[in-house]
């Protein structure tokens, strides 16, 4: 496989943690230098918990979108940052949920369990996120050995099943009638039917031959 | 012989709107403003709390709470015909228009009339109050508002007999509203209280806060206040008040009527199905504190439900 340009990785590493750089900052400026501060508006928990979600659907759609974008243009390095923008989606996802348990539910997953069942948005986005779990603890290349290649792929299917998950999370959330979360949705959608679309390189082979 | 007295804040029921007129009444206004202009107090169109006119009044209520910072009740507001982000209204407001402005004031009355807000703002024995407000979403605020209780107007116009209920309708126009082309809500904004509600002298009818002038992303001119509901309730920059015999329409009970009740007191009894109206943030702490039945404001107006089953009217 071609390796991608050597300061690729790094600057997408950089791209992504930007914003969680910038909410940290926001916490510690308001928390140590001025509790005055309306960097992360004047209700700096909701605007950081939705804040993590978004970026959470964002880094998931991202990493889905890499197989397509290898299909479209069929360059190969880009299939080697699918893995590490899909440990980005889970690290946002997982933050997500541990910052509404420790300011909503005061850590405590049996109110977290209530909640689930009694609110369908809670559950949805509890899915999405146990969806993305375990992803995230095979995504080692020993573990992708271990479980054989066809089966880890079928596992990692599961991805898009987190991104609906997460979507429908994302609509049930929102009050009126808004477009944001649809255009998530359509853009998952739409990845997932690239995925459908015939190999380029097969295809064109295929015309190459002789009837 | 039957004298009637009109206030000087009275438009002649000559200009007052017509109900087909309330999606474009910039043309209107602009022929009513050049008598009304000349009387009113300085009024400027701005979502900048300092540069709005001052005004005078005298404080008749408050919560015993500290009010919650300017900057925030200026910069955290839903009005979704400016955007859906708490921070588009304060950033995308300064398109409306808040003078001269007109609330076309009829229904089932027997003095109609048209409300010229410059003219009233500048004559009204203005009150400073201030309330905890709670927003269905889960947050609150202190505000001090400036205001009428909404009662004295009531009286003025002399509801019928048949008039139960009053509807209150937000301007809906396009080139002062960005948002409204996108159909979040059923457009225009309305809401609505039961007779004794709007008569209950906690009720506002508020044009001010902070000892100014209504910023536009808080609802200028003229709004009104509920304190013991949700903050849906206390709808913004109102072009009229119709005093009806059913129970109006409501924008958010439309959209969602399993979830927004035409009621809507703030009870933590009764959740919202998607979260929990137990606890609320104030704006300004990280913690939750418990919410309060009728916002706190139970000893005032508990009594305006008594027999009603709370559970079913929320």
């Amino acid at each position: 496989m071609n390796r991608p340009p050597l300061w690729l990785k790094p600057l997408l590493h950089a791209l992504i943690a930007m914003p969680l750089l910038w909410l940290a900052w926001g916490w510690a400026e308001l928390l140590w230098l001025n509790p005055a501060s309306q960097a992360l508006s004047a209700e700096p928990v909701t605007y950081t918990h939705n804040g993590l979600g978004l970026l959470a659907l964002r880094a998931l759609i991202l990493a889905l979108a890499v197989t397509p974008v290898f299909k479209l243009s069929g360059w190969t390095p880009v299939m080697s940052l699918r893995r590490m923008i899909g440990l980005w989606a889970f690290a946002y996802a997982a933050i997500h949920l541990i910052f509404y348990l420790a300011l909503e539910l005061d850590f405590s997953l049996a109110a977290l369990w209530r909640e689930a069942m009694k609110r369908n948005f809670i559950l949805f986005g509890l899915a999405g996120f146990l969806c993305l779990l375990p992803l995230a603890l095979t995504s080692t290349r020993s573990a992708i050995k271990r479980l054989g290649g066809r089966r880890w792929q079928r596992l990692h299917r599961l991805a898009y099943v987190a991104g609906i998950a997460g979507c429908v999370h994302f609509i049930l959330r929102v009050k009126g009638f808004q477009i944001e979360p649809y255009l998530y949705l359509a853009i998952l959608l739409l990845l997932f039917a690239i995925r459908f679309m015939p190999n380029r390189r097969r295809a064109s082979r295929a015309r190459g031959l002789p009837a | 012989m039957l004298i009637r007295t009109s206030p000087r804040w009275a438009l002649p029921e000559s200009e007052a709107t017509p109900e087909s007129l309330y999606l474009d009444r910039r043309a209107l206004l602009a022929g009513m403003g050049v008598a009304g202009a000349a009387l009113a107090a300085p009024a400027m169109a701005s979502t900048d709390v300092k540069q709005l006119a001052a005004l005078k009044s005298r404080r008749t209520h408050s919560a015993g709470e500290d009010p919650t910072p300017l900057l925030a009740v200026a910069s955290y507001n839903n009005f979704y015909e400016f955007g859906l982000g708490k921070d588009d209204p304060a950033a995308n407001a300064h398109t409306l228009k808040p003078s001269p402005w007109g609330v076309r004031i009829g229904g089932l009355v027997k003095k109609p009339f048209v409300l010229d807000v410059d003219r009233y703002i500048s004559q009204a024995a203005l009150e400073e109050r201030v309330y905890r407000m709670r927003c269905v979403e889960g947050w609150s605020m202190v505000i001090p508002w400036l205001g009428v209780p909404l009662s004295t107007l009531v009286a003025f116009v002399e509801p019928l007999s048949s008039a139960k209920y009053v509807r209150f309708t937000t301007l809906a126009d396009r080139k002062q509203m960005p948002k409204i082309g996108f159909p979040t809500l059923d457009w225009p904004y309305r809401e609505g209280l039961r007779m004794d509600e709007a008569m209950h002298p906690l009720t506002l009818l508020t044009v001010g806060l902070y000892g100014r002038r209504l910023p536009n992303q808080n609802g200028a001119p003229i709004r009104l206040v509920v304190p013991w509901k949700y903050g849906f309730k206390s709808i913004k920059s109102l072009v009229a008040i119709d005093f009806v015999e059913q129970q109006p329409l409501t924008s958010w009970n439309q959209s969602a009527p399993r979830e927004y009740g035409f009621y809507s007191n703030v009870n933590p009894a009764v959740d919202h199905p998607r979260w929990s109206q137990a606890t609320e943030r104030r704006i300004g702490e990280f913690g939750k504190r418990d919410t309060l039945p009728f916002n706190g404001y139970a000893a005032e107006v508990a009594g305006l439900y008594r027999g009603m089953d709370l559970k079913r009217n929320f």
